[in-house]
């Protein structure tokens, strides 16, 4: 496992280089937007990722309650963490890519909504576990993280109803993409989805540490009252 | 043993009795409240017609800071005295509490829709151009909504630092849909341009999930250590 984690960091600077090479120089230049349209190969595999995390989160969440290990907590933890950032990607690069575009940096569409509210309430997660302190944390968090979850059709069908702006989504959406186009956003969307993984995992392996750290100052300060931790 | 109907009761005609001794709660609402509708008139000085397109936002607006008022006096009450804590030795089911608790903010927060909207009538000028009959089960279901959340929220926030903060960070997100929804109801009945129908089927869809997901969770909030 520890040989692993060098060799996926590796891999995933030789995909994110490979990646953009193919954002910014193989796929050809958008018609009518020109090159801002690049931010899409950005914007998009973010907006996924962070998908993918908040739903890892929400799965942990489950797991822990039913389960009670620290494992699936700190999981829980480092994926609303992650998510939040890629989020946070998503949320800058659209008003970047719109300026030009729409000719506005925001407008209360659909996805542009729906997306906010999804980092807001995950924002509200964070919050939760910096306020409350000591063992309770991981089931008032999961137990909140569970209720965001389940907010998300909700959020998703009440936004429903104000009228579309946004592009449609490319995948299923019947729109034509150019081949290449889309092999640079895939692409770019594997390598996103790697560097995740590997910020998720070093962020389990300090978390981890931080709390067998915190463990073993608590013994410490058990078994000899007047030493202070090391 | 006492069934747990029975203990919910009990709480509920508690809590009644507390509220109607102290009037704590409802008065600390309705002067917000009022402080809002004050506010609010200054900065927009609407008309008629603008007024029906922004009062449903700010009615709700209103209610919402209001109910996070009385949301925040809910739990601190049993704090004192340990109560919560004989509460949780106690064989009593968690969620015979719960439904108290919600049930009590339920008729604090109604009582103070009650007496808030004629006010809103009178300040606004205020008048439904729609089926005047749905902006009730629109005010249920959206109280429900809220009230639901926020005890559940407000348990969860009793147990951070500086809870009283916690409570909105907690709700707000959440309830986004919920809020939403009955914006967006009670500005389509008072309009009259649309049919608030798909809002209602959201609000009943939202407080069936939500309160049975509180219901679920509601013990492990409740004996979290």
């Amino acid at each position: 496992m520890k040989k692993a984690f060098p060799i996926l960091g590796v891999l995933t600077a030789i995909l994110l280089s490979y990646a953009l090479y193919q954002a910014l120089v193989v796929a050809p230049t958008e018609q009518t937007m020109g090159n801002v349209q690049r931010i899409f190969y950005y914007h998009v595999p973010s907006a996924w990722t962070a998908f993918i995390l908040f739903f890892v989160n929400f799965g942990a969440s489950i797991v822990y309650l039913m389960t009670r290990k620290t494992a699936a907590d700190i999981v829980a933890l480092v994926t609303a963490e992650v998510g939040v950032v890629f989020c946070t990607v998503v949320l800058v690069t659209g008003p970047i890519w719109a300026r030009p575009v729409w000719g506005i940096w925001w407008t209360w569409d659909m996805r542009l909504t729906s997306t906010l509210v999804l980092w807001l309430i995950y924002v509200s997660y964070l919050f939760l576990r910096r306020f409350s302190s000591g063992g309770q944390t991981p089931s008032l968090a999961a137990a909140l993280a569970v209720l965001g979850a389940l907010c998300v059709p909700f959020v998703y069908f009440s936004i429903w109803f104000f009228r579309t702006q946004h592009p449609q989504p490319v995948m299923g959406g019947g729109g034509s993409i150019d081949p290449r186009m889309l092999h640079a956003l895939l692409i770019n969307w594997l390598a996103f989805s790697c560097f995740a993984f590997l910020v998720c995992w070093s962020r389990y392996r300090l978390e981890r540490l931080q709390r067998d750290v915190d463990q073993a100052h608590a013994l410490q300060s058990l078994l000899d009252p007047r030493g202070s931790p090391r | 043993m006492t069934p747990p109907t029975g203990i919910t009761r009990v709480t509920l005609l508690k809590d009644l009795r507390l509220e109607w001794r102290s009037k704590d709660a409802i008065n600390s609402m309705l002067f917000f409240s009022l402080l809002v509708v004050v506010v609010f008139s200054f900065s927009f000085d609407p008309s008629a017609e603008e007024s029906r397109q922004i009062a449903g936002g700010l009615i709700w607006v209103a209610f919402l800071f209001a109910a996070v008022v009385a949301l925040n006096q809910t739990w601190a009450r049993e704090i004192r005295n340990q109560v919560l804590d004989a509460y949780r030795v106690s064989p009593a089911p968690a969620n015979a509490l719960f439904l108290a608790k919600t049930l009590g903010n339920f008729i604090f927060v109604s009582v103070l829709e009650a007496l808030m909207t004629p006010l809103f009538i009178m300040f606004y000028r205020l008048r439904a151009l729609g089926p005047a009959w749905q902006l009730i089960p629109v005010t249920a279901l959206g109280t429900w909504a809220l009230v639901v959340n926020g005890t559940f929220f407000a348990a969860m926030s009793l147990r951070t630092r500086s809870r009283e903060i916690m409570l909105p960070l907690l709700l707000f997100p959440i309830s986004i849909p919920a809020l939403l929804a009955m914006v967006q109801a009670t500005t389509a009945i008072l309009s009259g341009e649309n049919s608030a129908r798909f809002w209602i089927v959201l609000l009943v869809t939202y407080d069936l999930v939500f309160t049975t997901m509180c219901l679920l969770l509601f013990e492990t909030v409740l004996n979290a250590e």
